[in-house]
């Protein structure tokens, strides 16, 4: 259990732990101060976007240990002890991440607003899943919404990825 | 860096799809919209909206939200200017906050910046508002009754925009037809959703007032601030970060700036203010529902005479863009197919719901929906293949429309053709099975409006090009506006290759009014082609200026130069060359900074009717959709197998970018067919504010999409460009209603296309049957 400050106005804060993007950071939150704010305005990890607050369209997406959740959905305080990776974690030092890279080669950016969240989406699928069908792609992204690319290119980029890489003794490609 | 070939006669840099300028700040997470910037000792400001539909404003009592510790400012219409404001110049009916009367749940009556967001949503519940609540118009069809409440007063029977046009001789035409044929439509509230939320960020250094804002016009935003506190437009700086998306409903002022704006002259400190998702819905300025009868005549080969559109909008209760958008509803039907005799009549009417605009496709969609499906009722009526049908009207290349719009390049019957032939659309016709059906729409849009909104002689658009010392790299200025599009990716393709340089040392400043030049901003499909035009003279000027240096040392008269993928080379001897890097810091040394400007002012367009300027271009896009669905004929289900759009729209600067903008086209014009729609209740209050209730479509929902193109190149254009992002949505809604009707038989009327009323109609068409039979 998190230590609980009171500060002079009588507010309540616990002292939590994140493990984000591979770094342990050392927070004063309120009960229920929501993930997604907590990462954008106390870690300035803006690349978590906000576009509902409410779990309906995915721009929130980060991934609690390798699994996509809007963070919009989640307290901070119940993230503790959990590895939690934003789109700032995705590319290592200046090398982009191949999904990453695959976004681009396919133009499936385009206000880059959902992109954060499809990104984290894409990658969660990639790593249980390392070749969906196209259907599961897009089932792995139908909480994501964007207005933008009428998800084509997004697809696209997602599957491309999975080509690449060669299928495992015995899997189905 | 790419090799001539044969220099002159080949691109460069336009045509490719190179890949976006902002990709990987997109990609990694690093791109600032505004709602991720942060000031020191920024406040979060918010606004309290009305409750009520239409109510009277008592009294307003403040003091206890400004006792709560932490608020920093509450203001209410006594501390803003009290000068009306809109974006129609014609129709300035909004006040920042209402004065007397609120006329929308949702409407602006008071605001606060406090130093967080829980003090904020806090101080808001302690504004106390005594309202006397009035009767309201919720229902459009009733706000011309006699007795119906009038909503604002200087605008008698709630008229808010009345049209009467009419070209050549309807009823003649009708009385010399074959067939004539009235249908009427119904189309829905639509919201154009962006995913990232409005939000402006505003703060003073003294008289000088700077907003970041998610915005599709700096120009507009700073126009109409600066006009409402009384600044110089050269006080006023707007510029926009990154921004997650318009569609129409970032174009015109939101509020946001004006209430952050006194409040951050009150409080000395920078104010941040958003909107969350149910206040943007509040906010609206979406698509209008529009109530359509058509009218149409046509001969014995099912050629067009004469159309009558009559048309009434609901406007919500402000006129936002709504004059232009009931302007456009009627002006862009007479563009796909030719015929001499028109007559349009609209009412756009105040109701006290939440004021409509510019969706994309502005005004032009629903319209559009209406004539296809019509044209396939008298398509079915004469015996006739819609498409055989379509194409004995389509427009030709250098006609002209009966309210006097010129088309320049038109590809249209080609693209009708070669949709036809991809769709394999003669097999399906006869060859798919019951439930299963396919059907054509046809699309058209203008690539930048002919006039600004505002009447004004600035020029439409320009750009600055400046080169580095060194010759290693540009910078473009320009006041286009990157919405997500991808024109600032295109702008500095057009602008490498005026140049003779390479778009991969390009860089670009944009859409902000202080570093930028001039630019009217990102709607009605306008900056491929206006903003394309004044950038490419810009980098012509660089290229003729280093071009002119290069002659001497060359000892050839600079017309026999030419620069292309950094390389100034002699025309006739390729050989003979330099590279543009080093004639570049030449000409750095001899005459200091190496510059290029340009602007573009579109020609004088249009007839001399009332109204005549709407729906005026230098050039029109055109675009055949064919789409195939699959309908349960049990639950009405509508499921979208497979769709193609064929396109013209003129030479293409980046494909990758085309056909990304087609896709989401015709995505956002698939919500509108089936599922979009903004539900009120009985008091005016939304439903349906929230992304799980309005439904735009998911991945899952998406068809296996085809977008295509036919050869065009526009003579009015940059390099023969036109445009796509709008053109794409109009056919959309037309295409679907029409194979649902293919699929079933049944022709569904009214927007959206849903489960329920395909499944009813189905019903309906079952019973009467029966009937038939016994
Ligand atoms: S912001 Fe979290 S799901 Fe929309
Ligand atoms: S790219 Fe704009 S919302 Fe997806």
């Amino acid at each position: 259990m998190a230590e609980v400050l009171t500060d002079s106005g009588q507010r309540k804060y616990h002292l939590i732990n994140l493990n984000v993007n591979g770094d342990t950071r050392t927070l004063a939150v309120k009960a229920n101060a929501l993930l997604v704010n907590v990462l954008r305005d106390q870690l300035d990890l803006t690349g978590t976007k906000k576009g509902c607050e409410l779990g309906d369209c995915g721009s929130c997406t980060v991934l609690i240990d390798g699994k996509p959740v809007n963070s919009c959905l989640v307290l901070a305080v119940e993230a503790e002890g959990h590895e939690i990776t934003t789109i700032e974690g995705v590319s290592h030092n200046d090398k982009l991440d191949g999904l990453q890279e695959s976004f681009l080669e396919n133009a499936a950016v385009q206000c880059g607003y959902c992109t954060p969240g499809m990104i984290l989406a894409g990658k969660a699928l990639l790593t249980h899943n390392p070749h969906p069908s196209e259907k599961e792609v897009r089932e792995a992204i139908s909480g994501n919404l964007c207005r933008c690319t009428g998800y084509v290119n997004i697809v696209k980029a997602i599957l491309a990825v999975a080509e690449k890489t060669a299928p495992e003794e015995g899997e189905q490609a | 860096m790419t090799e001539i070939q044969s220099p002159g006669d080949t691109y460069s840099v336009i045509g490719k799809s190179v890949k976006r300028i902002d990709g990987k700040a997109k990609v990694t997470g690093q791109a600032k919209y505004t709602g991720d910037l942060k000031f020191p000792g920024m406040l979060v400001g918010k606004i309290l909206t009305s409750p009520y539909a239409h109510a009277r404003i008592v009294h307003i009592d403040t003091s206890a939200a400004e006792k709560l510790p932490g608020v920093k400012a509450v203001i209410t219409h006594k501390d803003v200017p009290s000068q009306k404001y809109g974006i129609s110049p014609a129709r300035w009916d909004e006040n920042i906050f209402c004065i007397d009367k609120a006329l929308f749940v949702g409407d602006k009556i008071a605001a606060v910046a406090a130093v967080d967001e829980e003090t904020v949503y806090k101080a808001l519940k302690m504004i106390r508002v005594e309202y006397e609540v009035l009767p309201a118009i919720l229902d459009p069809l009733k706000a011309m009754d006699e007795d119906a409440p009038l909503i604002q007063a200087d605008y008698p029977h709630n008229i808010n925009t009345e049209i009467h046009q009419n070209f050549g001789d309807v009823e003649k035409a009708f009385a010399e037809s074959f067939y004539v044929r009235t249908d009427r439509f119904v189309g829905q509230r639509a919201y154009q959703t962006p995913i990232e939320p409005h939000s402006a960020i505003s703060l003073w250094d003294g008289d000088k007032l700077t907003v970041y804002s998610s915005t599709q016009s700096p120009h507009y935003f700073q126009y109409y601030i600066a006009r409402q506190f009384g600044l110089p437009l050269g006080n006023v700086r707007v510029l926009k970060t990154y921004i997650g998306g318009g569609f129409g409903g970032k174009l015109e002022p939101t509020g946001l700036e004006f209430a952050g704006a006194a409040l951050a002259k009150i409080t000395g400190k920078p104010v941040k203010m958003f909107y969350d998702r149910h206040e943007m819905f509040a906010h609206n300025r979406g698509r209008h529902r529009q109530y359509m009868n058509l009218t149409t005549g046509v001969d014995k080969e099912g050629k067009i005479l004469g159309v009558h559109a009559d048309f009434l909008m609901d406007g919500g209760a402000y006129t936002s863009l709504g004059v232009a958008s009931a302007y456009y509803a009627g002006a862009l039907l007479t563009i796909l197919y030719d015929f001499p005799n028109y007559r349009f009549d609209m009412y756009r009417v105040y109701t006290n719901l939440p004021a409509c605009g510019a969706q994309r496709g502005h005004g032009h969609p629903q319209p559009r929906f209406a004539f296809e499906s019509h044209l396939d009722n008298i398509a079915h009526h004469l015996g006739l293949d819609p498409i055989d049908l379509r194409l004995r009207n389509a427009r030709k290349p250098g006609t002209i429309t009966p309210n006097e719009f010129k088309v320049g390049s038109c590809a249209l019957q080609a693209a009708i053709e070669k949709a036809r032939d991809i769709s394999h659309w003669d097999e399906k016709r006869k060859t798919l099975s019951q439930g299963r059906g396919i059907g054509i729409g046809l699309g058209a849009f203008v690539s930048g409006a002919g006039y600004p909104i505002y009447r004004t002689d600035l020029p439409h658009a320009a750009a600055v090009i400046k080169v580095n010392e060194d010759g290693s790299s540009a910078t473009l200025y320009t006041g286009a506006v990157d919405i997500g599009q991808g024109s600032d990716t295109i702008l500095c393709q057009m602008a490498a290759e005026a140049m003779g340089y390479s778009f991969e040392k390009m860089n670009i400043i944009s859409a902000d009014t202080e570093a930028a030049p001039h630019d009217f901003g990102a709607y009605a499909s306008r900056q491929t082609l206006m903003s394309g035009a004044a950038v490419k003279q810009a980098g012509e000027e660089v290229k003729n200026q280093l071009l002119e240096l290069a002659a001497s040392s060359f000892g050839v008269p600079a017309a026999e130069l030419d620069a292309q993928a950094e390389i100034i080379y002699v025309k006739e001897k390729p050989e003979r060359r330099r590279t543009f890097a080093d004639v570049a810091r030449e000409f750095f040394v001899k005459k200091g900074p190496l510059v290029g400007k340009g602007s573009y002012i579109p020609p004088k367009l249009g007839g001399k009717f009332k109204g005549a300027a709407v729906g005026t271009s230098p050039a029109y896009s055109f675009a055949a959709q064919v789409t195939e669905v699959e309908v349960d004929e049990e639950t009405g289900e509508v499921n979208l197998v497979e769709a193609w759009d064929v396109h013209d729209c003129g030479q293409v600067i980046n494909p990758a970018l085309l056909h990304a903008q087609v896709h989401g086209a015709f995505f956002m014009g698939m919500g509108e067919s089936v599922w979009e729609e903004v539900l009120f209740d009985k008091k005016g209050k939304i439903l349906n504010a929230n992304l799980a209730d309005y439904r735009i479509p998911t991945a899952l929902d998406m068809p296996q999409f085809h977008s295509e193109l036919v050869d065009s190149y526009e003579p009015n254009a940059p390099w023969g460009v036109k445009e796509v992002g709008e053109g794409a949505t109009t056919p959309t809604m037309g295409s679907i209603a029409n194979a649902i009707y293919h699929a079933t038989g049944v022709r569904i009327n009214s927007l959206p296309m849903s489960y329920e009323k395909v499944w009813r109609a189905l019903k309906e068409k079952r019973e009467r049957d029966s009937r038939a039979n016994v």
